[in-house]
């Protein structure tokens, strides 16, 4: 009787495949380490700090675009709305920062979890018009409730505390948020290799050939959307503590596009592409101040331009490009 | 009662503007399936460079053909050069082109105009009419009627032309329509041509409502998508039908509700609709083959 | 052989020269660095559009009579395009990359307050171009602004109220910073008891909406309303004054000082006359009488940014004229561009006349003006007309 590995050869693959994921893990935690080696002042550290930040929104808004080919215009809402419970909560009612943080991702998850079910029955362009909605309504009401909020002049976000002390420094927050992305990429990827993320890429062929191999396609659609949903609201409650200083153009329609950006121009469907998309567009405005008044219209040729030449983005195109260098 | 007149009458100038910016949005997907969110920046092209130019002193009619045309030549342009190179693509990308777009376009308005309001003469002046102890401004009744006629056009056009007939072939199925002979390229570049001139016809007929800058693009753009969904993709009634929806309930919402979170209600309320009616009022209930 | 020594030689020798010369020239003429994040582009340009024209325009001017202390003033400008966390970033890069001496900026309250922290550790003297009374109250060590507080306008605007006999006033206001503050401070129950004024409607519009009627309507059938303030600017104060004269309006309209520009007249035609707002005196710089001493400053700032950029003056970019008109100043007071004495020679600052005011700073007043800095104007015959 031949044992069960040579019955389903499929599993023997299983542990390459585990030293291809980690291969490129370590290859991001070592360019975290080193990176600091480049950044000699805070402007810079400021720069790859939000753009870590911004990579682990796009690493969950990832999941839901690039595998479950769900479009989401409206995530900035949960990046926000989990910015502005924790700042809320530690400002107005001197809650500690970190729990103020699992409150914000217990409120966003909450949120996304009772939205889910009745916006993903929706497809495309009404799926992107409803999260679009679901954004600015979150938006709106930061706005508004200027009592709670500051309104649009923002408010101030005291430190975070971790382990009883304050983490201020450009330096300690560095790495931290360099921390918490490598632990996202890491979920991603494991996601993305369990039942989930492979039901999630049977929806994404078709979705009605996913249900009639029974996967219940809404389960998981509603799974990822949370789980996306989630990591916006981590990466937002750090970044109100990091920024010490919180304005509603985080939750914006703006900031939405954005994050999504970000993921298609990096590359859907790679996690790594994420990352690359984030870093792009966070920089990017950096380094075209030199054009001056002419920043907007080079940005605009430049988003164009890359999605017209890689338009499945720039990780998975230039992947391709490679292996066909290389081989 | 008179109250009650008058938030109808805001709605209806408010809807009108969204239906005439829907409608565009309509037009390009009814093609391509693909939502140009540079839609916006077509109408703003279309009021600012009028606007502008007349304040040169370019005569108003004259004006109002270059703009146009500009517009056009920008439609066509962003079709050509952009689109259609990624046709391929998937959606997502498509519309981040378009949204490259609509930067690049915003970043040339500041730089070959300004980043002031402008402001343009009503057609038939500014004095508002009186009815029934409510007003209305007569530059809103050209907009409406300029609204319906462009879509009894539309209508006629897609119905009973054979350019018409093609572009909509060539949007339910392009390998059909390919095969049976329609040039599906040539006819995607009319359909942004079109988009676009009835984007810039439309930003020449708010301006004098609601003045013209460099930016108006960005909320027409998201309010004239949301009249799209609302009514239904694909369906240039239903653009217009979203569009006069949105305004109403904006207007009602802001009068009976709570003028600050009027937007919000809104939408709510098409999150609701969409709840319902998945594909939206009017959207073409079609089947997915697998 | 002897042609390749002399060569290196004569290379050498060159080279000496212009590293000489270099470090000669450069300690003649080592420029000054003014920083600045302004708010250019997107919903604030109506601030950040004139301040950065006003910068550019004056550092020019000043750097062609010579300069200060003998030194060329050198401007880095950012465009923060309203996101305060862009104006955190330029902060950082003009404090850590570009090593600037001075910051002026922080076009909104919101990019204000978000660069606040880093320049408060930074040490460096920021004067900022934001309105909000937060800015400077509580005092922060380094941080001073140029425009007056919008509770000034607010409290200029409900004096004259008191003067017309007017006490019952509806509000209506976008979602922006700017309108919310002065919302905010329009309902202070201080400034409503001094003056006896009560609000008897508070509408909201969305930035960027067409048309205001339905809340003007609302504001309209308020029991016993008599006059209505606008909190808002840009398209808005158009539109919203277009509304007020279609619906048949009559009690007295008030603007705030975001409408204090020739553009709003334009663009409102006939439907603002009547109109009035607090606004700095530059805006009516020639009614104003000779004997006052802002004139002779307003009419020259009027005269050099119209005859450059051929568009009417607005009062926002006159905040960017005396902030950089009041660090040049400092620094000479101070004769140095030593970061703490700057510092010490803005906090002593005493009736320096610019064009928002005269200002008098003190250690606890940041901000150096009081309301009597702020005119009253009115619309008339198409025209801006200095009251009183």
């Amino acid at each position: 009787m031949r044992g069960p590995r040579a019955r389903t050869p499929g599993l023997r693959r299983r542990p390459e495949r585990t030293l291809a994921r980690y291969r490129g893990l370590f290859t991001l935690a070592l360019v975290s380490v080193i990176l600091p080696w480049f950044l000699p002042n805070n402007f810079l550290l400021n720069i790859a700090i939000l753009t870590g930040l911004n990579a682990i929104v796009c690493v969950g808004l990832n999941l839901l675009i690039g595998y479950a080919g769900q479009i989401s215009l409206g995530h900035a809402g949960f990046f926000g709305l989990g910015a502005y419970v924790s700042a809320v909560l530690t400002v107005d009612f001197g809650w500690d920062p970190a729990l103020a943080m699992l409150a914000g991702a217990v409120v966003v998850g909450l949120l996304a979890f009772v939205v889910a079910r009745p916006i993903l029955r929706l497809s495309g362009h009404y799926l992107a018009m409803a999260t679009l909605g679901l954004g600015v309504i979150i938006s709106i009401v930061l706005v508004h409730e200027t009592k709670l909020t500051g309104g649009p002049d923002g408010m101030n976000v005291p430190p975070l505390r971790l382990f009883g002390r304050d983490i201020s420094s450009e330096r300690d927050w560095y790495w931290l948020v360099a921390a918490v992305l490598i632990l996202a990429a890491w979920l991603a990827l494991n996601l993305i290799d369990s039942p989930l993320g492979r039901a999630l890429r049977g929806l994404h062929g078709s979705e009605v050939a996913a249900q009639t191999v029974a996967i219940d396609t809404a389960r998981y659609k509603t799974r990822v959307f949370v789980i996306s949903a989630l990591f916006a609201s981590i990466a937002g409650s750090l970044f109100a503590h990091y920024s010490g200083f919180l304005t509603p153009s985080e939750a914006s329609f703006q900031r939405s596009i954005q994050f999504v950006t970000m993921v298609v121009l990096g590359g859907m469907a790679s996690t790594y592409g994420a990352v690359v998309g984030a870093a792009i567009i966070t920089v990017l405005p950096q380094l075209l101040t030199v054009f001056h008044d002419y920043e907007q219209v080079v940005l605009g040729l430049i988003l164009m331009l890359t999605m017209v030449f890689m338009p499945k983005g720039l990780v998975p195109n230039l992947a391709v490009y490679l292996k066909r260098r290389l081989s | 009662m008179a109250e009650f007149l008058q938030f109808v009458f805001s709605g209806i100038t408010v809807g009108a503007i969204y239906a005439l910016v829907g409608l565009g949005f309509s037009i390009i997907y009814n093609a391509s399936q693909v939502i140009n969110f540079a839609q916006g920046e077509f109408v703003m092209i279309g009021g600012l460079t009028t606007a502008m130019l007349a304040q040169g002193g370019v005569p108003v009619p004259i004006a109002a053909a270059i703009a146009i045309a500009a517009a056009v030549v920008a439609g066509l342009a962003l079709e050509k050069l952009a689109v259609e190179q990624a046709r391929d693509a998937p959606v997502v990308t498509l519309i981040i082109i378009t949204i490259g777009a609509s930067i690049f376009l915003r970043g040339l308005a500041q730089i070959v105009f300004d980043r002031n309001y402008h402001a343009l003469a009503g057609f038939s002046g500014e004095a508002p009419i009186h009815l029934a102890g409510a007003t209305i401004v007569p530059q809103t009744l050209w907009v409406l009627g300029t609204t319906a006629a462009l879509v009894l056009a539309l209508a006629w056009f897609f119905g009973r032309t054979l350019l018409g007939k093609a572009i909509l072939a060539t949007s339910y199925n392009p390998l059909a329509a390919q095969l049976a002979g329609i040039g599906t390229r040539s006819l995607l570049l009319l359909s942004f041509g079109l988009s676009a001139a009835l984007g810039a016809i439309g930003g020449i007929l708010i301006a004098p409502i609601s003045l013209t800058s460099y930016d108006v693009g960005v909320l027409l753009g998201l309010k004239g998508f949301s009249a799209a969904v609302l009514g239904g993709l694909g369906s240039s009634m239903g653009a217009v039908a979203g569009g006069l929806l949105l305004g109403f309930i904006e207007a009602l919402g802001a009068g009976y509700i709570s003028s600050s979170y009027k937007d919000a209600i809104a939408f709510v309320i098409i999150l609701l609709v969409l709840f319902f009616m998945p594909r939206g009022l009017l959207g073409r209930r079609g089947t997915e083959r697998v | 052989m002897m042609t390749r020594l002399f060569h290196r030689l004569l290379t050498l020798a060159g080279a000496a020269v212009v590293a000489a010369a270099a470090a000669l020239g450069a300690s003649a003429a080592e420029p000054i660095k003014i920083g600045s994040f302004l708010t250019v582009s997107g919903p604030a340009s109506f601030l950040g559009d004139p301040e950065k024209k006003t910068l550019e325009l004056y550092v020019e001017r000043i750097n062609a009579e010579g300069g200060v202390l003998g030194r060329p003033l050198q401007l880095t400008v950012y465009d923060t395009g309203g996101d305060a966390k862009q104006a955190a970033t330029f902060a950082r890069r003009l404090i850590e990359e570009d090593k600037v001496d001075f910051l002026i900026g922080g076009s909104s309250t919101g990019d204000t307050m978000a660069a606040v922290p880093i320049i408060e550790r930074a040490e460096i003297p920021f004067i900022s171009l934001g309105g909000a009374s937060v800015i400077v109250d509580p005092v922060k060590k380094w941080v001073f602004k140029t425009p007056h507080t919008d509770r000034l306008a607010v409290e200029k605007v409900y004096a004259d109220m008191k003067k017309r006999g007017l006490s019952k006033v509806g509000l209506i206001a976008g979602d922006g910073g700017f309108d919310k503050s002065c919302v905010a401070n329009a309902s202070d129950k201080t400034l409503l008891d001094r003056y006896g004024v009560s609000v008897v409607g508070n509408e909201s519009y969305s930035s960027g909406d067409k048309d205001t009627t339905a809340q003007l309507t609302k504001l309209k059938a308020a029991p016993g309303i008599q006059a209505i303030l606008f909190c808002g600017f840009g398209v808005a104060s158009v539109i919203v004054t277009k509304n007020y004269h279609q619906l048949g309006i009559s009690v007295a309209l008030y603007h705030s000082h975001g409408s204090a520009s020739k553009q709003f007249i334009t663009g409102a035609g006939e439907a603002a006359e009547g109109a009035r707002l607090p606004a700095a005196a530059v805006l009516v710089a020639a009614q104003l009488p000779d004997s006052d001493p802002q004139k002779k400053v307003g009419l020259a700032y009027t005269k050099a940014y119209e005859d450059r950029y051929h568009e009417a003056i607005s009062t926002f970019g006159g905040h960017a004229y005396d902030a950089l008109m009041l660090l040049v100043d400092a620094i000479k007071r101070a004769g140095a561009t030593d970061r703490a004495k700057v510092r010490d020679a803005l906090e002593s600052t005493k009736n320096y006349i610019g064009v928002d005011g005269i200002y008098n700073i003190t250690p606890s007043d940041h901000d150096g003006l009081d309301v009597s800095s702020f005119k009253m104007v009115e619309v008339k015959n198409g025209n801006w007309k200095y009251l009183y």
